[in-house]
C-alpha cells in the first residue's frame, strides 16, 4: 500500500455509545485488498457466534479497494453482516456513488456497531462524523422522500452517497434492502431489517480527496487501457443500450425465464416485458455509478393518470433491470407492463428486495390457487396472477403485517412454507428467493452452492447456456469445479469492489497492472490464492453459523418443471454438491491449480 | 484563438463523472480533490445531471473581486490563476454564479478549469467539448 493512503483506515462507529473512531489497519488491506476480502475478516471480528441477527451485536461492515477512485468500474461497497433472512451469512454488493464516495472520505471501511436507544442518521463528511436525529424521518411512507429530504439536509451534492432504508427495514422485513442513490441497492439479505433494528434511518458519506499513485505514467496507461476496453466492448454497449432486461428474451427463447412461480419457463408476455419494447417504449434515462462509463442503469419514465382529477399525470422515473423485471413480470404472471412497474415503484417505495418479493407474492399466488390458504389468511386479497392492483396492496401489506400470514410472508417463502406448507413449490436456496434463471443445472447449483445464494456467486446460468448453445454435455463433477472456480476468482474482483458486469475488462494481467499502480504488487498466484482463502472464510462463517450444504433444500418445483437444457435430476444436484464441498475443503493445499487462467467472458447471453 | 470547455449536450451526461477523475489525473493524482468539473444531480438523478465548470466569462466576475490580481482575465475569455498572489480569501467562490470555482482545501486557494480539454474524450457520451470561445460569442449558453 503507498503512503498516504487512506485505505487503511477503518472508521468504527458504536451506535449504542454514538462513539465513533479510526482505526489503522493497514494489515487487512494489505493481505486481503479490501471489500469481499476485507469484509469478512472484519466480520469474522465483530460478529459473535450465533447472535440473533437483529440484535445490536450484530455488527455492519462496509467495505472499499484500492482501485476505488483510481480506476472506472471499480465501483462497489461490499455490505457485510449476518443475514435476518437466512439467519447465515449476509452479504450484498451496491453501486451508486457509495465506493466512491467512502473513499474520497478516506477510509476503506466503516463498521458500525450496537444499536441506538433512537431513530438516528449518521452523516460522515471526511473525519468528521455526525449523528443526526432521525425520529422525523421514521415512519415516513416513501423512501424517495426520506432520500429527497437528505439530499436537501446535508452537504457534498456530487461527491456522496445517501444510504436509506425504507418502512419494510424498520419494521424488520428480512428481506428489507438499504437504498442508495434511488436506484442501486445492498438488495439482497436484509441489510435493511439490520439497519432498522439499529434505529439507523440513513448513511450519508462525503469527502473529496487525492489519491496517492506509484508512476503517473503507468496510472495514464493502465487507466487507457481499462477505460478503452470497457468503452469499446461489445458486451458493455449491450449493456449500456438495453441494460440487463436485454436477457428477456433470450431467456424466453430457450425455455428458462421463470413464470408463475416456475410452473413454466416460457412466458407469453416475455416481448410485452422484454429489454427491447421497454427501451422503446419507457426508458426515459440512462444513470451511470460513479467513475463507471457504461452506465447501464435505465430508468423507465412512467406516465400515470390520477385515479379522480382528469387531465392530471405522475410521472415517475423507475428504474429496471432484469431481475426486478423477471419477479414483477414472469415470475407473477403479469405483462400488464404500467402494473409492472407501478408494482417495482411499490417495492421501492417500502425498501424490499425487489426480487425475494415477487418470489414470495408467486408463492402466495400458488398456494391460495391450491387451497393451502384462503382469503382469510389474506385479509380479503383474491391475489392472482398478474392483478397488479392486489399484488401492489399485498407488498403494503408485508410491510404493515396485520396478521399472522403477512407476518410469515415478511420472513421469505422458506418461512412462509414452514407455516403454511407448499414447500415443493417454494423457491428460496440456502433460504434466499430465486433469481430470473431456469437455465439449466449450473444456476441452480450457483443458487445452492454460492456462499450468498446469489446467481451472481458463481454465474450458473452462463455455464448452461453455453452448454446449451455448443450442444455439450454437463458433468456433476465438471459444474461443480467450473462454479467452484469462477466464485474464488469473483471473491477477487469483489475484494477489489469491481463490479462483475466489467470481469471482462479486469482480467487477472489488467488486475496486477492496475493493483501495481496503487502499490500492491501482487503475483497471479497470490491473487489466485486470495481469492481461494475468502471464498473459505465466507465458508467457515455459514458453517460457524450452522451451515449444512448436504442438509440444503431443493425445491421440488424445479426438477418438475423442465429448464432450458432439460428436466433436471436431485441426483445430479446432490453429486455436484458432494464434488463441490470435497474439491473446497481439499482443494486448500494447492488452491490456485489452473487459477490463472483467464475466467469466464461475459455474460453468455450476449455474443 | 482560446478555447474553452464547452457542455454541449448536458442531456446525455449519465452522471458517470469520468470527467473529474480525469481532470485530476491531468496532474498524475488519484481521486478527486484536483477536479476544477464537477457533475452533480439536478435535485436527484431522476433529473438528470448539472454540469459544472468554467465558461471562461470574456468579463470574468471572479477576477473583478480579486482583492490582489491573482486571478488575471485571459485573452479572449476566461481565467489564469497565480496563485503566488492569492490570499485565499474565497471572494472569487462567491462571485461565480455557477459555482466553478472550486477550492483546494489544503492549499486554501482556488481551483479553476485551465481550458486543457484533457477530461473531454473521457466522457463517453460526448457531453463536453473544447470550442473556440470567439464561434460562441454570440450565442447564449
Amino acid at each position: 500500500m503507498l503512503k498516504g493512503d487512506p485505505l487503511r483506515r477503518v472508521l468504527y462507529i458504536d451506535l449504542s455509545r454514538r462513539r465513533s473512531w479510526v482505526e489503522e489497519r493497514a494489515d487487512l488491506f494489505e493481505e486481503s485488498l479490501g471489500g469481499a476480502g476485507v469484509a469478512i475478516r472484519l466480520l469474522e471480528e465483530e460478529c459473535p457466534q450465533g447472535v440473533d441477527p437483529l440484535e445490536p451485536e450484530n455488527p455492519v461492515v462496509l467495505a472499499v479497494g484500492p482501485l476505488v477512485g483510481l480506476f472506472p468500474m471499480a465501483s462497489k461497497t461490499v455490505a457485510m453482516f449476518k443475514s435476518p433472512h437466512t439467519g447465515n451469512l449476509g452479504e450484498s454488493h451496491a453501486g451508486g456513488r457509495s465506493a466512491v464516495a467512502v473513499r474520497m472520505a478516506g477510509y476503506g471501511a466503516v463498521v458500525i456497531r450496537g444499536a441506538s436507544p433512537t431513530p438516528v442518521y449518521l452523516a460522515v463528511e471526511g473525519d468528521q462524523v455526525h449523528f443526526r436525529d432521525a425520529s422525523a424521518l421514521w415512519g415516513m411512507r416513501s423512501s424517495y422522500t426520506v432520500g429527497g429530504v437528505l439530499r436537501q439536509r446535508e452537504s457534498g451534492s456530487g461527491m456522496r452517497t445517501i444510504m436509506r432504508i425504507g418502512r419494510a427495514g424498520e419494521r424488520g422485513v428480512t428481506y428489507a434492502c438499504v437504498i442508495t442513490e434511488t436506484y442501486r441497492h445492498f438488495g439482497r439479505l436484509g441489510l435493511g431489517a439490520v439497519l432498522g433494528s439499529k434505529q439507523l434511518k440513513a448513511v450519508v458519506v462525503s469527502g473529496r480527496r487525492s489519491l496517492p499513485v506509484g508512476d503517473r505514467r503507468a496510472y495514464r496507461e493502465a487507466y487507457d487501457g481499462i477505460f478503452q476496453a470497457a468503452t469499446d466492448s461489445p458486451l458493455m454497449q449491450k449493456y449500456h443500450e438495453l441494460g440487463t432486461a436485454m436477457n428477456v428474451l433470450p431467456l424466453d427463447a430457450i425455455g428458462g425465464l421463470p413464470t408463475r412461480n416456475l410452473q413454466a419457463g416460457r412466458f407469453e408476455g416475455a416481448e410485452a416485458i422484454s429489454g427491447e419494447r421497454l427501451a422503446e417504449q419507457y426508458l426515459g434515462r440512462r444513470l451511470a455509478c460513479a467513475h463507471c462509463p457504461v452506465a447501464c442503469i435505465h430508468l423507465a419514465a412512467l406516465r400515470i393518470p390520477h385515479p379522480r382529477e382528469p387531465y392530471f399525470y405522475k410521472t415517475s422515473m423507475l428504474g429496471y433491470d432484469h431481475e426486478p423485471v423477471y419477479a414483477m413480470g414472469s415470475m407473477v404472471g403479469g405483462s400488464d407492463v404500467s402494473g409492472m412497474f407501478q408494482l417495482m415503484d411499490e417495492a421501492e417505495v417500502q425498501g424490499l428486495d425487489v426480487m425475494s418479493t415477487g418470489v414470495v407474492l408467486a408463492w402466495a399466488t400458488e398456494a391460495l390457487e391450491r387451497g393451502l390458504i384462503s382469503t382469510r389468511e389474506t385479509d380479503g386479497l383474491a391475489l392472482t396472477w398478474g392483478d397488479y392492483s392486489t399484488y401492489m396492496e399485498a407488498v403494503r401489506r408485508i410491510v404493515t403485517q396485520p396478521n399472522d400470514f403477512y407476518q410469515a410472508l415478511a420472513r421469505g417463502v422458506e418461512h412462509a412454507a414452514s407455516v403454511y406448507g407448499g414447500a415443493d413449490f417454494a423457491l428460496a436456496f440456502g433460504g434466499n428467493e430465486m433469481p430470473g434463471y431456469h437455465t439449466g443445472p449450473a444456476c441452480h447449483l450457483t443458487y445452492l452452492t454460492g456462499a450468498r445464494h446469489s446467481h451472481l456467486d458463481s454465474a450458473g446460468y452462463s455455464l448452461d447456456q453455453k452448454a446449451g448453445s455448443k450442444g455439450e454435455t454437463l458433468t456433476p463433477e465438471g459444474v461443480a469445479e467450473a462454479l467452484l472456480k469462477e466464485e474464488r476468482w469473483r471473491q477477487v474482483l469483489a475484494s477489489l469492489v469491481v463490479c462483475f458486469f466489467a470481469r471482462g475488462v479486469y482480467t487477472p494481467d489488467t488486475v496486477q497492472q492496475a493493483l501495481a499502480v496503487a502499490g500492491f504488487e501482487r503475483s497471479a498466484d497470490e491473487l489466485s490464492r486470495l481469492g481461494a482463502e475468502t471464498l473459505r472464510r465466507k465458508y467457515d462463517f455459514k458453517r460457524r453459523e450452522g451451515f449444512d450444504m448436504e442438509q440444503l433444500r431443493i425445491p421440488r418445483r424445479i426438477l418438475e418443471t423442465p429448464s432450458a437444457l432439460g428436466p433436471l435430476d436431485e441426483g445430479f444436484l446432490r453429486r455436484a454438491m458432494q464434488f463441490f464441498i470435497a474439491t473446497q475443503s481439499e482443494g486448500m493445499g494447492n488452491p490456485c491449480e489452473g487459477q490463472t487462467a483467464q475466467p469466464s467472458q461475459g455474460l453468455g447471453l450476449v455474443k | 484563438m482560446a478555447k474553452r470547455l464547452s457542455v454541449v449536450d448536458v442531456d446525455r451526461c449519465v452522471g458517470c463523472q469520468s470527467c473529474m477523475f480525469a481532470c485530476a489525473r491531468r496532474l498524475g493524482q488519484g481521486g478527486l480533490a484536483e477536479a476544477c468539473i464537477g457533475v452533480r444531480s439536478a435535485g436527484g438523478m431522476r433529473r438528470g445531471f448539472v454540469v459544472v465548470v468554467c465558461r471562461a466569462c470574456p468579463d470574468p466576475p471572479c477576477a473583478r473581486v480579486c482583492p490582489t490580481d491573482a486571478l488575471v482575465p485571459r485573452a479572449g475569455g476566461g481565467v489564469r490563476l497565480q496563485a503566488d498572489l492569492c490570499i485565499g480569501c474565497g471572494n472569487c467562490v462567491e462571485a461565480c454564479p455557477f459555482g466553478a470555482i472550486f477550492w483546494d482545501a489544503g492549499e486554501n486557494k482556488p481551483q479553476v478549469c485551465v481550458y486543457c480539454g484533457y477530461c473531454a474524450p473521457y466522457c463517453p457520451y460526448d457531453v463536453l467539448a473544447m470550442e473556440e470561445i470567439e464561434e460562441m460569442a454570440d450565442v447564449e449558453r
